[in-house]
């Protein structure tokens, strides 16, 4: 599988070099028909969308709504689930504000794991602030969590909601959610999953993993900046209140009152991004007309490829060396060499790889480190692409020897 | 940005380690990257005679320390308030990009903190 050439991007040089790209954990780039999307809804369509009563209005809104149910089919999910946010986190906290803030109270508890990213961490401790709930987390032993732990806790405790991401940004792990889910449900406790690690990787089927919320991200998935997913099992929709409220949400407010629309437009306040919005769902037909099912198998061909060949490596730490259930994210270190000096040594050999906790902290501090270089893989990525990385790599640790 | 210079200094720093006889001891530390400092200064009329510096950190934070003690050597506790950025980018001789430029002023930053 060789896409590049539908990455207008990657033809860009840097340092003179053909451009490694090697961040998709972070965002990722984007394909042509993406970017003429964007181009052909502002020179065709453009206009607000559930507004005007003329036919530029009438078609970006069909245009808006059809990503709607294209978003829902591609996570098998009813259309009236799907609600549309800037990017991952928004989706988070729109679950934690616009839900979870009504149904938590002093005594109750908060479970997450060791592996959530930040945008999985401060949401809840900001509203434990206000709230006075606890917060526990799950042990990662292994890169993995254990769910006999989960089942004991949940039993003992009584365990309101657990936010779990789908797949560690970090270590690469994919959390088994639908067993996760299943404990859940034995005991009445919600679930609220962070998919931007796992829903641009693996096929996800709502039906089938049962979480009562799912967040995502456009951009993580080949979409354009500024579109996040939040999915909102059907029966939540009703007691789910609007977290951006405002114009588009409401059918009459007057001095004395105020009245919601009863659809879904009630939770998107103001106006949306809407080209990028429409944009993403060439992304999403970009996704299925590679297949879900190829897209994993290519990433474990890389991941599998690139830790035979960094596990060739001397003085180097990886963090997590499984094969089986992981997304293509590979966190390392090499000895005495700080993950900041290692991306920017690699950056002037043109290749990008991320070098920091990766926004999970508490993960980084239960490894015992400060940072590590990351190196994620998607589509576009080939066996050459890491063999460029190895080579950078060996030239990295030929600069700082001593 | 890491040319020979910075490495050097990186490798073979010529004030990494502890003075026991100081009047200034100054900290810094980047949460972000988990790069730690800590600076001592020896005075003699409010004129630096010794600095040395102790902490863990990537090339760039380490360097800049390194090569910002070696310019501050016989200056004056008030010259040394008024050093800014400007002058730290002339001392260090490479060009820093933005995203490192935090690593590069933890030493300034320590200094800062001088009352």
């Amino acid at each position: 599988m060789n896409l590049k050439k539908d990455f207008p991007i990657l033809k860009r040089k840097i340092n003179n070099k053909e451009i490694i790209y090697l961040d998709s954990a972070a965002t990722t780039q984007r394909p042509k028909i993406v970017i003429n999307k964007i181009k052909e809804f502002y020179e065709k369509y453009n206009s607000n969308i559930h507004r005007g009563l003329y036919t530029l209005s009438e078609e970006a809104t069909s245009l808006y709504e059809k990503t709607r149910e294209k978003t829902a089919e591609f996570i098998n999910a009813d259309k009236e689930e799907i609600i549309f946010t800037k990017n991952c986190t928004e989706a988070i906290n729109y679950a934690v504000f616009g839900y979870f803030l009504k149904i938590l109270k002093k005594n109750d508890i908060v479970l997450l794991t060791e592996m959530e990213h930040n945008s999985n961490v401060v949401p809840w401790k900001l509203l434990s602030k206000r709230i006075g709930f606890k917060i526990g987390y799950l042990n990662i032993d292994d890169s993995k969590l254990d769910l006999r732990e989960l089942d004991e806790i949940l039993k003992k405790r009584r365990v309101k909601v657990l936010a779990i991401t789908h797949a560690s940004n970090v270590l690469g792990t994919i959390n088994p959610i639908r067993e996760i889910s299943r404990i859940c449900r034995k005991y009445n406790t919600r679930i609220l999953v962070d998919g931007a690690q796992a829903a641009p990787h693996i096929e996800i089927d709502m039906k089938d993993l049962n979480a009562d919320f799912y967040a995502f991200s456009g951009h993580k998935m080949l979409g354009p900046l500024g579109v996040g997913v939040l999915y909102v099992r059907k029966e939540f929709l009703k007691s789910l209140t609007p977290f951006i409220s405002g114009g588009g949400t409401v059918l009459e407010v007057t001095k004395e009152n105020l009245k919601f629309k009863e659809d879904h437009e009630k939770f998107e306040g103001g106006t949306p991004s809407v080209a990028d919005v429409v944009a993403f769902s060439s992304a999403i037909d970009y996704l299925n007309k590679l297949g879900m099912k190829n897209i994993k198998k290519h990433e474990d061909e890389l991941t599998k490829y690139a830790l035979d060949k960094l596990n060739t490596i001397n003085d180097i730490e990886i963090y997590n060396n499984h094969l089986k259930d992981r997304v293509g994210v590979i966190a390392f270190n090499l000895k005495n060499i700080h993950a900041h000096d290692v991306a920017s040594l690699l950056d002037e050999e043109g290749i990008c790889v991320r070098a920091s906790h990766h926004c999970a902290m508490i993960l980084h501090k239960k490894l015992g480190i400060n940072g590590s270089v990351r190196a994620s893989f998607y589509v576009y990525n080939t066996k050459e692409d890491i063999d460029k990385l190895i080579k950078g790599i060996l030239k990295v640790q030929r600069v700082f020897g001593k | 940005m890491y040319r020979q210079n910075i490495l050097e200094h990186y490798k073979t720093p010529n004030n990494f380690g502890n003075l026991s006889n100081f009047n200034i001891k100054l900290d810094a530390h980047n949460p972000s990257c988990g790069d730690e400092l800590e600076i001592k200064l020896k005075l003699e009329k409010n004129k630096i005679i010794d600095a040395k510096f102790l902490g863990k950190g990537c090339a760039i934070s380490l360097a800049s320390a390194d090569i910002l003690l070696d310019n501050i050597k016989n200056m004056f506790l008030n010259e040394i308030k008024k050093l800014n950025e400007k002058d730290l980018l002339k001392f260090l001789e490479v060009e820093i990009t933005p995203a490192r430029m935090n690593c590069a002023l933890l030493a300034l930053n320590a200094l800062k903190q001088i009352k």
